[in-house]
């Protein structure tokens, strides 16, 4: 399963523009146009857009906070993004919710919440559903090393294992979760190992190797849609800036944040698409000029977009609340008739 | 099951087994491990997979083998289930059914009534059965909503509820209260297992010439409001009856929703009789003294008529 010139291009576009989407958040971010915080990816980006690059269309995939790039990949467009950082009335969250908190049901997005770990169960629960409906689809969702302690997703895969469902959980190791140094979270060797105790297959891949990322994506998603049952694919990668914005990230190594600004997955590729004559420095700059107006033209869109209004209701928390509305909308004048 | 194939069933031992209390015998040869799934002990992802499998298009049920495991799958309920409409605009058509309340001298672990943990988490709907008819009908309701709904049976009632069904689908609308007795001294508004008691102490009153309605909510949440504002205001007297313990229990509720909406109606205190806020204990006697009685009952519903 090798990566076709055409698809190194694609997959080049993908990367630079995940990296570009985030500048763009960052400078709102700094000028206060968004909400909440802002979780960089910078520097995970090969991980995140080489195994959802794996995936075929029908296929379902839910992002956690550093996943920008497989949103991308799947199809969300950065207008959508930009809206929902934004929390805008147009966002698919709607202002409801925030960053990648979002579906695309069309696109085979789903969203996690802020829980870690509880996605792994609910992607299983997808694919079985498609089992049961005949079809062939099959689910990946991330968990960093902090999700991975989780009781979810221990549960979660132990589940899939059983039932064996196409699953690939894509276990991103970045190094720290919020603060606390892969160490302090993870008494085994490798995130990888924890596959073994409950009968699952797994493999660890350079995660700032885009192409490598690609082809080990393949074989799991191969191995899942096969039948096998669940697949945990570890990627080494680093997580370049501090958990959010805020995070001044004054508990890390200096030397280590070098060494590893050093390794930067789309240098990387662009020094494999150079030596393999895929692309140029004149084509990449050509990519980088079109995803530049593009980004011009989504920003401009979503700051135009509205904020959300209130709904003097509060309607949208069930389907059927007519007494529930009515309550509800009661309350919020104080329950005085 | 018959009528709709996107139903399945996840549980643990519910399969071969059929269930620790046989809710769902014989279902696993009549449609298969495809849709009768036996679970290993994951309450969080059994909970997580049906999330998952509604959002495919099926109509998953759950069963909590006792509903104190429901703890277990907390987050995946109030956070995940509860708030993906509101959020996402997707809807999550659950049910999550399963045995609750004490009598049965379980202990502490296996006879809480949890519903008022959940019916505070706007998203959720919380029903309460107390007869075998509406224990089907509220069941096909909750199938077939559009939204995640927990489903306490009443342990005790499995054996005790007995009637014969009336023909046809028998669908009861959630959301909707029963008036059980009809009474004009004062209202007693209940659900689950304590609706027989408090049915049992109105017919102990009425020989002495105190005639008390009976409100089987069925729905804790959303909350037939109408039906209860309605009754008070007819018998002045609220007396308020459920087996869960008393702080911030659904009674808590009831009696501010009656502050806010029947005070000028009230010719006394509203009353609560509940269980008091202590762990359920296992032996037998101890168990009896925990539990609202039929003696305290009515100490409380005289004094509420009295007043």
């Amino acid at each position: 399963m090798t990566t076709s010139p055409e698809q190194q291009k694609t997959l080049y576009r993908h990367l630079l523009l995940t990296r570009l989407l985030e500048e763009r958040m960052v400078s709102l971010y700094r000028q206060g146009k968004m909400t909440g915080g802002l979780f960089r990816c910078l520097g995970q980006e090969a991980t995140a857009v080489g195994t959802a690059f794996a995936l075929e269309e029908g296929d379902l995939l839910v992002p956690i906070i550093r996943d920008l790039g497989a949103t991308l990949v799947r199809g969300a467009r950065p207008v959508d993004i930009l809206r929902q950082v934004m929390t805008k009335a147009d966002a698919p969250a709607r202002g409801r919710d925030g960053f990648l908190h979002f579906c695309l049901p069309e696109k085979g997005l789903y969203s996690a919440i802020a829980m870690l770990g509880t996605a792994v169960s609910v992607v299983a629960g997808m694919v079985l559903a498609d089992r049961y409906l005949g079809k062939r689809t099959v689910g990946m969702t991330y968990l960093g090393e902090g999700g991975t302690s989780t009781g979810a997703f221990h549960e979660g895969i132990n589940f899939a294992a059983v039932q064996k469902l196409p699953l690939v959980v894509v276990l991103e190791f970045n190094r720290y979760s919020y603060s606390t140094p892969s160490e302090m979270q993870c008494g085994a060797a490798t995130l990888a190992d924890k596959a073994a105790g409950y009968g699952v297959a797994s493999a660890i891949v350079d995660g700032n190797d885009v192409l490598a990322v690609v082809e080990a994506a393949r074989r799991a998603v191969a191995w899942a849609r096969a039948g096998n049952g669940p697949f945990l694919l570890e990627c080494k990668t680093y997580r370049r800036k501090g958990h959010a914005e805020h995070d001044g990230q004054a508990y890390v190594d200096a030397e280590e944040l070098a060494e590893w600004t050093r390794r930067d997955p789309i240098a990387r590729f662009e020094r494999h698409l150079d030596a393999a004559g895929v692309m140029d420095a004149a084509a990449r700059e050509a990519v980088r000029a079109d995803i530049d107006a593009e980004l011009d033209a989504a920003v401009a869109e979503a700051e135009a977009s509205p904020a959300p209004v209130p709904d003097p209701e509060f309607r949208g928390v069930r389907a059927d609340e007519e007494a529930a509305v009515r309550r509800r909308a009661e309350t919020f004048v104080g329950g005085l008739r | 099951m018959d009528r709709d194939e996107r139903v399945i069933l996840l549980g643990e031992d519910i399969g071969v087994y059929g269930g620790a209390f046989k809710a769902t015998a014989g279902l696993l040869e009549r449609f298969g491990p495809q849709r009768v799934i036996d679970t290993p002990v994951v309450e969080e992802a059994i909970v997580g997979a049906a999330i998952g499998a509604s959002l495919r298009g099926l109509r998953p049920v759950v069963e909590m083998q006792f509903f104190d495991f429901a703890a277990r799958a907390f987050d995946m309920i109030t956070n995940f289930a509860a708030k993906h409409r509101y959020r996402t605009g997707l809807g999550v058509p659950i049910v999550i059914r399963g045995p609750s309340g004490a009598g049965v001298h379980a202990g502490p672990f296996h006879s809480q009534s949890p519903e008022g943990y959940f019916a505070r988490t706007p998203g959720l709907a919380v029903v309460v059965p107390s007869t075998a008819a509406d224990a089907r009908g509220l069941l096909k309701a909750a199938i077939r909503d559009e939204d995640p709904v927990l489903f306490l049976e009443h342990k005790l009632l499995y054996r005790r509820a007995k009637e014969v069904l009336p023909e046809g689908d028998g669908v009861v609308p959630l959301g909707k209260a029963a008036v059980r007795r009809t009474g004009r001294d004062l209202t007693i508004v209940t659900y689950g297992a304590m609706v027989p008691l408090a049915l049992d102490a109105a017919a102990e009153l009425a020989k002495g010439g105190i005639e008390a309605e009976v409100i089987d909510l069925r729905t804790l949440l959303p909350m037939d409001e109408e039906t209860v504002v309605a009754s008070v205001k007819k018998t002045s007297r609220a007396l308020l009856l459920h087996e869960d313990a008393r702080t911030l229990g659904i009674g808590a509720e009831i009696a501010a929703t009656l502050a806010e909406k029947a005070f000028e109606w009230l010719d006394a205190p509203v009353l609560r009789v509940t269980a008091p806020d202590t762990p359920i204990p296992f032996a037998p006697s101890l168990e009896a003294a925990y539990l609202p009685g039929l003696s305290t009952l009515l100490a409380a519903a005289r004094r509420l008529a009295a007043y």
